[in-house]
């Protein structure tokens, strides 16, 4: 049988399963930059305002290693549980492009920073180990922007402010086998440097980048097929979409008998597809050699011992901490993780309880757990605002004295989410929210009588099919006196009141 | 001859050099002879030394992580072919 009449039918038959490798670049919350001191506050500085002949790369200058950037790498080596050689050094990746002032890049070639480390993601509830291959140290290039006047002039702007901003590049092992075990990845590393206050992990705005490789299987093989390299991914629903589209992309490839060609692709987010990019495939010489101007480093065990025992809480401890201190269900103690900052908001609410019974504030904290991942959220997503912005209006005090009001029997349940939205816009507490509106909850019984009558006697339907069994009629009438109320109806006074009324148990 | 003509060009590819068939001659006779010249330091018996890639025993020199004030922009962009808001204004790259 001829071969390709083989791959044919086990295209057919075969099934294929992905294998997907991440490669991480994340700048360092430095002061300064990598190599040199010009300041790495540039985000919103004027263009080439943070520049100096280092950073240029003029002739006979000389670089120096950044000590923050050191320690800051040598923590994530080991918060990712990697070894740290006892040696290291700085090597010089040659190649030419207009936003590589020097013409070479100084990076890590043979001998960096960590290796072989790992990090744990939750893959539907259980747990799984992705490799690390390596992580060491770099620096950022330069901006380029790129104009086209009305004349029809096309040129391009250099601006050296992020030339040489310290860049962390961390690899992992090819162990992710679906775009959801590469989103739960990035998710977790950058909740790790997050914690670790090494980076701001922002992907919109760069500071956290992800370039991809994918290639596919048949399962139960070990061998790798041509693998692909995916870029321009800027979101981490960017990095979802363009895996699951490539993954898609090489299986019908090879179902109508294509090869898979081994290349770079670039993500085209607005159309959905990634698209083969060949133009720098001449330039992979990069001619490394040891960095001649920079002496190497020497890791003494001390030194990575004093590192590893001040390493600040990580997400697994902190995961574990919130289900043995506040029994919080395991997907709460792990949505809430992911963010250092919903942490700190969620400490300091349930940290004003402290006086509270351990049953009354495991309950408390699974009440402030709901409010963060639910209503809470969903402002912040619709406002596009981030909780570290927005906890200066709803600050933990102000959360807390609404859940108060709710517990006390003040605010319905119902109406807490209003007052929840008000206190998101005006930053005002629940209390006053509550008196200015007129939102007291309703517990009169007389009053709620009174409203239920007129409610049952417009209903009679709904009374009718309530008392020949229909128990959503009953729902339904209920529904009706709180909108009655405004919403202030005690709904629980309004249930028993209406049972009564209607000869319920 | 230690190096090919082959060589040479894909060098002079690698630095954006424009070299004639003259030059790719002449600099295909200097670059060999300057190996050859290296060629001479392989000689040395190294067996027992162990590799090393610095001549001076210096380890772990760092700069504490402190800014220092940057140039001003107009030395920055002093020897900018042509500039536009701040920035140097150059040929357009194409991505």
């Amino acid at each position: 049988m001829p071969q390709r009449g083989v791959i044919a039918i086990l295209c057919d038959v075969v099934n294929y399963e992905t294998v997907i490798g991440l490669e991480v670049h994340s700048q360092l919350l430095t002061k300064s930059k990598m190599y040199c001191a010009c300041s790495a506050d540039y985000a919103s500085a004027l263009p080439n305002t943070h520049v100096c002949p280092v950073c240029m790369g003029m002739p006979g200058v000389l670089p120096t290693i950044n000590q923050r950037a050191i320690e800051f790498t040598l923590m994530t080596a080991l918060a990712l549980n990697c070894s740290i050689p006892e040696h290291a050094k700085f090597d010089r990746k040659n190649y030419p492009y207009p936003d590589l002032m020097k013409g070479y890049q100084i990076s890590q070639y043979d001998a960096p920073v960590g290796v072989k480390g790992y990090l744990v993601i939750d893959v539907e509830g259980k747990k799984k180990k992705i490799g690390i291959t390596r992580l060491h140290l770099e620096e950022d290039v330069a901006k380029l922007v790129h104009r086209n006047t009305p004349e029809g002039e096309t040129y391009s702007l250099v601006d050296i402010n992020r030339a040489g901003m310290p860049l962390m590049e961390i690899v992992s092992e090819p162990d992710m086998s679906s775009p959801e075990e590469a989103r739960l990845y990035l998710v977790k590393l950058r909740a790790i440097l997050q914690y670790l206050g090494v980076s701001t992990g922002n992907m919109e705005e760069g500071s956290f980048r992800c370039d991809a490789n994918i290639s596919i299987r048949p399962v139960g093989t070990t061998e790798y097929l041509s693998k692909v390299e995916v870029k321009n991914m800027n979101s981490f629903r960017a990095v979802y979409r363009a895996l699951e589209y490539e993954a898609q992309r090489q299986r019908d490839a090879l179902a109508s008998g294509e090869r898979i060609v081994q290349e770079t692709r670039g993500w085209v987010d607005d159309k959905g597809v990634t698209v083969s990019q060949r133009s720098k495939e001449y330039a992979h010489d990069y001619r490394y050699f040891p960095e001649p101007d920079l002496p190497p480093m020497a890791f003494s065990r001390e030194m990575v011992q004093k590192i590893e025992a001040e390493l600040p809480d990580l997400p697994e401890k902190i995961y574990d901490d919130l289900i043995a201190e506040y029994n919080l269900p395991p997907y709460d103690a792990e949505v809430l993780t992911q963010s250092k900052h919903y942490v700190a908001y969620f400490t300091t609410s349930i940290g004003l309880k402290s006086s509270m019974s351990t049953s009354d504030r495991q309950k408390r904290a699974k009440t402030i757990s709901n409010w963060l991942l639910g209503e809470f959220t969903r402002l912040l997503n619709a406002k596009n605002v981030k909780i570290e912005e927005a906890k200066d209006k709803v600050t933990p005090e102000n959360l807390s004295g609404l859940i108060d009001l709710v517990d006390k029997g003040t605010l319905s349940g119902p109406l807490s989410k209003t007052v929840f939205e008000e206190m998101f816009n005006s930053g005002k507490p629940a209390g006053i929210i509550v008196e200015e509106k007129g939102l007291v909850q309703i517990s009169d019984t007389s009053e709620i009588s009174n409203i239920s009558d007129k409610v049952i006697a417009e209903n009679e339907k709904a009374v009718t099919d309530y008392r020949a069994g229909k128990e959503q009629s009953l729902t339904f009438i209920i529904g009706q006196v709180m909108k009655a109320s405004k919403g202030k109806a005690n709904p629980a006074v309004v249930r028993q009141i209406i049972l009564d009324k209607l000869g319920g148990k | 001859m230690k190096l090919s003509k082959d060589e040479v060009k894909h060098m002079a590819l690698l630095a954006r050099l424009g070299l004639s068939e003259d030059d790719i001659e002449k600099f295909q006779h200097q670059l060999s002879d300057i190996l050859e010249n290296f060629e001479i330091l392989n000689q040395v018996d190294t067996a027992n030394l162990p590799p090393t890639a610095q001549s001076i025993s210096l380890e772990n020199v760092f700069r504490p992580d402190e800014p220092y004030p940057s140039l001003p922009v107009n030395e920055v962009l002093a020897n900018a072919p042509d500039e536009e808001d701040n920035s140097f204004k150059i040929k357009a790259v194409l991505e």
